[in-house]
């Protein structure tokens, strides 16, 4: 019980288990004044089983935990959708320096030229990646920038004195879109596609109700939306805006611009196309690009320059207000600007153009062992099905397999319109040989599954846990700790 | 995989179980089979009013959430009260226990547009 390792396994107690009764983590001195006690009332209630420890308990459980997080510098992180790419670590020198990190939001313009200018840049640099005059830098990720951008849109149509109230989004918009739009008190207007959405599919609903369109570009199936520009003339004719879910732009990026081909406004998701952490890692980024009709209704404040300085602009009566403290988060700001400038232009078109070479090149190392449910050329992200899976394996079998050849799995499961998705994104920062090493896995579990299929649905088998049994956690979650639990389940 | 010859079916792989102008109404064994193990079910509540087509309820499976659409138009007279407390009847018992609404029709011509078991059978097979 005292020592918890099994050679280099660690198996950890909860701290509750770990408590010894009289075990302190601190010492106070002896207090100078009469000590005082408050009113019973305002007392706390003794809490059961609170833990009682010392400080090194703590200390070495917490970094035993650490030590077991799995993340893109511990290995590869193919995680479909969700761009795990490789974060440079010249962005934390970066936000390291002392008049980034150490700013007051409070501190008046003049002493924080600095930061400002770095604001004011790296705007203009998502503007230039994205073709729209104006960048928004506040929203706290990329959910809420949606939500900033379809309140601008909202805004706009009041503005005109419109009753518009519903948006349509495609099956293969991402699963956020829909409750935007319904935060935003839109009603959805679902559209199925066959992977790609069609110009004919748009017209059959576009009518004089519909506020917006909602797009993902290119889409949750990995597809370029090649009639974008004819979709977004089509909505504008009819009275409506294009949102673009920018969630996808590290597919484009040096290579086509949103704002070129119609789209009103469009989130970025700074922590996956501009290599800052996701969270948990530290909280994401989501700027707005905004076209020109919703520029008088973007968020305030916007950093302005007046001759050679740097001023932070309220004056905007038709602004939708402030949608995040302050400035957003401006320590990844600071990230995703030295990504920018670290890579310059022509480094970010060849970021682009490697991811998806590496997204093709795994797609063409295991067509054939992997059913691929759309046969449309894919950029950055590639979608198997478990159609044609050997002896009944699902995909869930495949992933908890892929944990025993020492990989995290893929996302899966998603995208809902592929039945038992298995959706890899490499993204650009892996090299051959990690892709190779990574394919020669999925094809040894395929064969696995012909041969040896009990491997699979036993899978996993070399971790501390075992399957978890998922069914039972959803349907009677056990969500606290409590005192002898475990003696009264004997 | 069973298609009961007394239900209709909808392309949304749902069942409707027709007496007179009263449906009781319900998800295939190819959908609770396609969901996976149920964790969660959200219904509405008796008296709401459904409109064909629109979404009605919730089931939430290990995979996926999903919404589940009214195949019919009309008043929710009942709702299988043990669903929330056991969702997993949706796969023990797809067509008995698992059943989700009673609802009294108000367009009964809508009936018109549900697929017999076999056709029914036909579509599952084509998927």
């Amino acid at each position: 019980m005292m020592n918890q390792a099994r050679g280099l396994v660690l198996d950890e107690l909860l701290l509750f288990e770990r408590s010894r009764p009289g075990r302190i983590g601190y010492s106070l001195p002896e207090a100078e004044v009469p000590e005082v006690l408050p009113d019973a009332e305002l007392l706390r209630e003794e809490i059961d089983g609170f833990p009682e420890l010392s400080e090194v308990d703590v200390i070495r459980h917490y970094t035993r935990l650490s030590t077991w997080n799995y993340g893109v510098d511990t290995g590869f992180y193919p995680l479909g959708s969700c761009t795990m790419k490789y974060n440079p670590k010249i962005n934390e020198v970066a936000a390291r320096l002392e008049g980034f990190a150490a700013v007051h939001p409070r501190t008046p313009e003049p002493l924080v030229q600095g930061a400002l200018e770095l604001m004011y840049l790296l705007e203009r640099d998502l503007a230039e990646v994205s073709g729209f005059p104006a960048v928004c830098l506040q929203p706290a990720a990329g959910a809420q920038g949606e939500f900033a951008g379809m309140l601008m849109i909202r805004a706009w149509h009041q503005a005109r004195g419109s009753r518009r109230h519903k948006v349509i989004i495609p099956d293969t918009a991402h699963g956020t879109n829909p409750a935007t739009a319904a935060l935003c008190g839109y009603e959805v207007v679902p559209v199925a596609t066959d992977g790609l959405l069609s110009l004919e599919a748009v017209a059959a609903v576009m009518d004089e109700d519909v506020a917006a369109l909602m797009i993902t570009n290119p889409n949750t199936l990995g597809l370029f939306e090649g009639q974008i520009r004819e979709i977004c003339e089509l909505v504008h004719q009819r009275g409506g805006l294009v949102y673009c879910d920018g969630a996808n732009l590290n597919a484009l990026m040096g290579i086509s611009r949103p704002g070129d081909v119609g789209i009103d406004v469009m989130h970025f998701n700074l922590h996956k196309t501009f290599s800052t952490p996701h969270g948990g890692g530290g909280p994401g980024a989501g700027p707005v690009g905004v076209g020109e009709r919703l520029l008088p209704f973007m968020p305030t404040p916007v950093v302005v320059k007046k001759d050679d300085s740097f001023a932070l602009d309220t004056d905007r009566p038709q602004s939708i207000g402030r949608v995040k403290g302050f400035y957003g988060h401006f320590g990844i700001l600071v990230r995703a600007f030295a990504y920018i400038r670290s890579m310059g232009g022509e480094g970010l078109k060849r970021a682009t153009e490697l991811a998806v070479l590496n997204a093709n090149y795994v797609r063409a190392r295991l067509e054939g062992s992997y059913h691929l449910p759309h046969q449309q050329r894919s950029l950055h992200e590639v979608i198997f099905s478990e159609a044609g899976l050997a002896n009944g394996c699902r995909t869930l079998d495949v992933a908890k397999r892929l944990i025993d050849y020492g990989y995290h799995p893929p996302t899966i499961y998603f995208p809902l319109v592929v039945q038992g998705a298995l959706m890899i994104e490499p993204t650009e920062t892996e090299s051959k040989q990690a892709l190779d090493d990574f394919c020669d896995a999925l094809l040894a579990i395929a064969e696995e599954a012909r041969e040896t299929p009990e491997k699979l649905r036993d899978a996993p088998v070399r971790p501390r846990r075992r399957r978890l049994d998922e069914v039972q956690a959803a349907r009677s979650p056990k969500l606290r700790w409590l005192p002898d639990q475990d003696a009264a389940e004997e | 995989m069973e298609y009961p010859d007394h239900l209709k079916y909808t392309e949304e792989h749902e069942w409707i179980a027709v007496d007179d102008d009263v449906v009781i109404i319900g998800i295939t064994d190819f959908a609770q089979k396609q969901l996976g193990d149920v964790v969660f079910v959200e219904l509405p509540e008796v008296g709401d009013v459904l409109e064909s087509g629109k979404p009605f309820g919730v089931v939430e499976s290990v995979k996926a959430v999903s919404d589940v659409y009214a195949p019919i138009s009309g008043e929710v007279l009942e709702i299988n009260e043990d669903l929330p407390d056991e969702p997993g009847l949706l796969n023990t018992s797809p067509y008995e226990d698992g059943w989700m609404l009673k609802v009294k029709l108000s367009d009964p011509d809508e009936l018109d547009e549900l697929m017999d078991a076999d056709a029914y059978q036909e579509l599952v097979e084509e998927e």
